[in-house]
């Protein structure tokens, strides 16, 4: 259990650390190659979790797919990787309210043991449990999110489509 | 095999007893079996090199290297690995050095990684995950975020375009690829690589061994013109197109930075034909005979390895034949092929299979006729359409 612990610590301030550079990078391709760590390190988080289908397609979807797409969308601008972007923008008031709330928030959850943060019974095998939760309890909400993902494929579609 | 679980869990038994806490055996374990892996991704890259470059010598009608070390140069790759080695470390002045630095490990890391689940023979495999295959392709995409990073790092426009290209090509080929091992998933229904193996066990009529590419010769035909992609081999290359991008994405990359690069290029190689040999060629199965003087778990085990190996060599001699017969795609072609056809092949596979699964296989039958039906009727369509046309340039 010690090991465990130390390694989540160890996991954990890498993942801070990388989301740190992600949000306080002036340089634009660095901060999205420091998302890609951050991402890894949220899925070795999942693994210590004992989610390792949800490690795998973090990794899958969020490193293999989205950041790319970003890290490409980056490079299709001229010339702003040789720029220095603004790292805050004109709403830092509101935008630290809401965070501190979050922090204050998130460490009352921790502390007074809500429901919500207590262990979840533990699983031989996740995945075939996921597979027939995501196809019969919860078929409407993965139906909702698929025709949402399809509307914004269209809409996609029609934005790129040349007249 | 059993034996070999057999003397790490003595080994760690032994360190229990003399009192050192597990930490130490479970590294000690770990360093081995790394040390392992790396010491044959090196050997067997080496060998590939050697072996690409005497198959492209004998198809352009060559001899190829001959010289070092005596039989058909077969030590012209360890001479080229100590000449890297041995050649000055330059990054260059307006490069992004910390990023350029790293750009090369991730690469490795991501190729070396997904041998953790290689079925290398029964019961030799690293870790035997019950996500393998999801581990084995999630995995395998960090690859891209490397090239990525060497692209844009080496603050040069042929890398940076090379890049582009990858990271365009990857997440388009990523699709189909990952939608085509579905189906060897769903038959044997489970994700894990060394029941994927055991599922293909047993024979058809007799004499047809029970590999999933009969069933799924449609997903192994996609997953290997994606894996191609994936591991920009020709025809499939454009990310580094020696013609237009003068080396692509490594292009600014010298030395040992380049040769690591080169290895992840062979390592990754070996592991796409590892989950099309393990998914659809039935793995380690394989015809045994019994050998004298061995115990039978240790034959079986060397049996295993040698079939698994002669597969992957196999798909491997198939990936270099193709390199060097087929001309480079464009980049609006390479686009076109991943998402107008190779996406809707791998998304009828996954259906039929479905259907079959689910509903038997007199399922065929209905959907060979309706698939008959419907290529008449664009037929159809595209003739009348085509005279629609005719008749109005006319008008």
């Amino acid at each position: 259990m010690t090991l465990q612990l130390a390694i989540f610590y160890v996991v954990a301030a890498f993942t801070v650390w990388a989301a740190a550079v992600v949000v306080l990078g002036k340089n634009i391709v660095r901060a999205a190659v420091a998302l890609i760590f951050s991402f890894c390190g949220m899925a070795a988080l999942y693994v210590l979790l004992d989610a390792e289908f949800l490690a795998a397609v973090q990794v899958l979807i969020y490193v293999g797919g989205i950041t790319i797409l970003l890290l490409f969308a980056i490079m299709l601008t001229s010339r702003i990787a040789s720029k220095t972007a603004r790292v805050v923008n004109d709403q830092v008031i509101l935008s630290a309210m809401v965070a501190v709330g979050l922090l204050v928030g998130l460490i009352y959850a921790s502390t007074s043991g809500l429901v919500m943060t207590a262990a979840p019974p533990l699983l031989p095998e996740t995945s075939p449990f996921l597979g027939r939760a995501l196809l019969t309890t919860y078929a409407l909400p993965f139906e909702v999110v698929s025709i949402l993902l399809l509307a914004a494929m269209v809409g996609a579609i029609i934005l790129a489509r040349k007249e | 095999m059993g034996n070999l679980a057999d003397l790490v869990e003595r080994f760690y038994g032994l360190t229990a007893a003399w009192g050192i806490p597990w930490l130490v055996p479970t590294l000690v374990v770990m360093t081995i079996v790394v040390s392992v892996i790396l010491a044959y991704i090196s050997v067997a890259a080496m060998f590939m090199i050697w072996w690409e470059r005497k198959i492209s010598a004998h198809i352009q009608v060559r001899y190829g290297p001959m010289r070092v070390g005596g039989w058909h140069g077969w030590a012209q790759s360890i001479a080229d690995g100590v000449k890297l080695l041995l050649k000055e470390d330059i990054i260059p002045a307006g490069a992004d050095k910390v990023v350029f630095v790293l750009a090369p490990l991730v690469v490795f890391a991501a190729a070396l990684a997904a041998y953790v689940t290689i079925p290398w023979a029964p019961g030799l495999i690293v870790r035997d995950l019950n996500i393998g295959i999801l581990y084995m392709v999630s995995i395998s995409s960090l690859v891209v975020v490397g090239v990525i990073m060497a692209g844009w790092s080496s603050n040069n426009k042929y890398s940076v375009l090379g890049a582009m290209r990858s990271a365009a090509q990857a997440v388009s080929y990523e699709v189909p690829l990952v939608l085509s091992l579905l189906g060897p998933v769903m038959i044997a229904g489970t994700m894990s690589m060394g029941k994927l193996v055991e599922a293909q066990s047993g024979v058809w009529f007799g004499f047809l061994p029970q590999w999933f590419v009969f069933p799924q010769i449609v997903a192994f035909l996609t997953y290997f013109t994606c894996a191609l992609a994936e591991c920009n081999r020709l025809p499939f290359d454009i990310p580094e197109a020696e013609s237009e991008l003068v080396a692509g994405f490594h292009v600014e990359y010298s030395g040992m930075r380049f040769a690591i690069f080169f290895l992840a290029e062979y390592a990754n190689m070996f592991t796409v034909s590892a989950i099309a040999t393990t998914l659809f060629l039935g793995g380690w199965q394989g015809p045994r005979i019994p050998l004298p003087g061995l115990p039978r778990e240790v034959a079986h085990t060397l049996f295993g390895l040698f079939w698994f190996l002669v597969k992957c060599y196999f798909l491997i001699f198939v990936m270099m034949w193709l390199r060097w017969t087929l001309a480079r795609l464009r980049v609006d072609q390479l686009m076109d092929f991943a998402w107008k056809i190779l996406l809707p092949i791998a998304f009828a596979n996954l259906i039929v299979t479905g259907l079959v699964l689910v509903l038997g296989r007199q399922v065929l039958l209905y959907v060979a006729g309706i698939a008959i039906l419907l290529l008449i009727a664009i037929a159809l369509v595209v003739r009348t359409g085509g005279r629609a046309v005719q008749a109005e340039k006319a008008s």
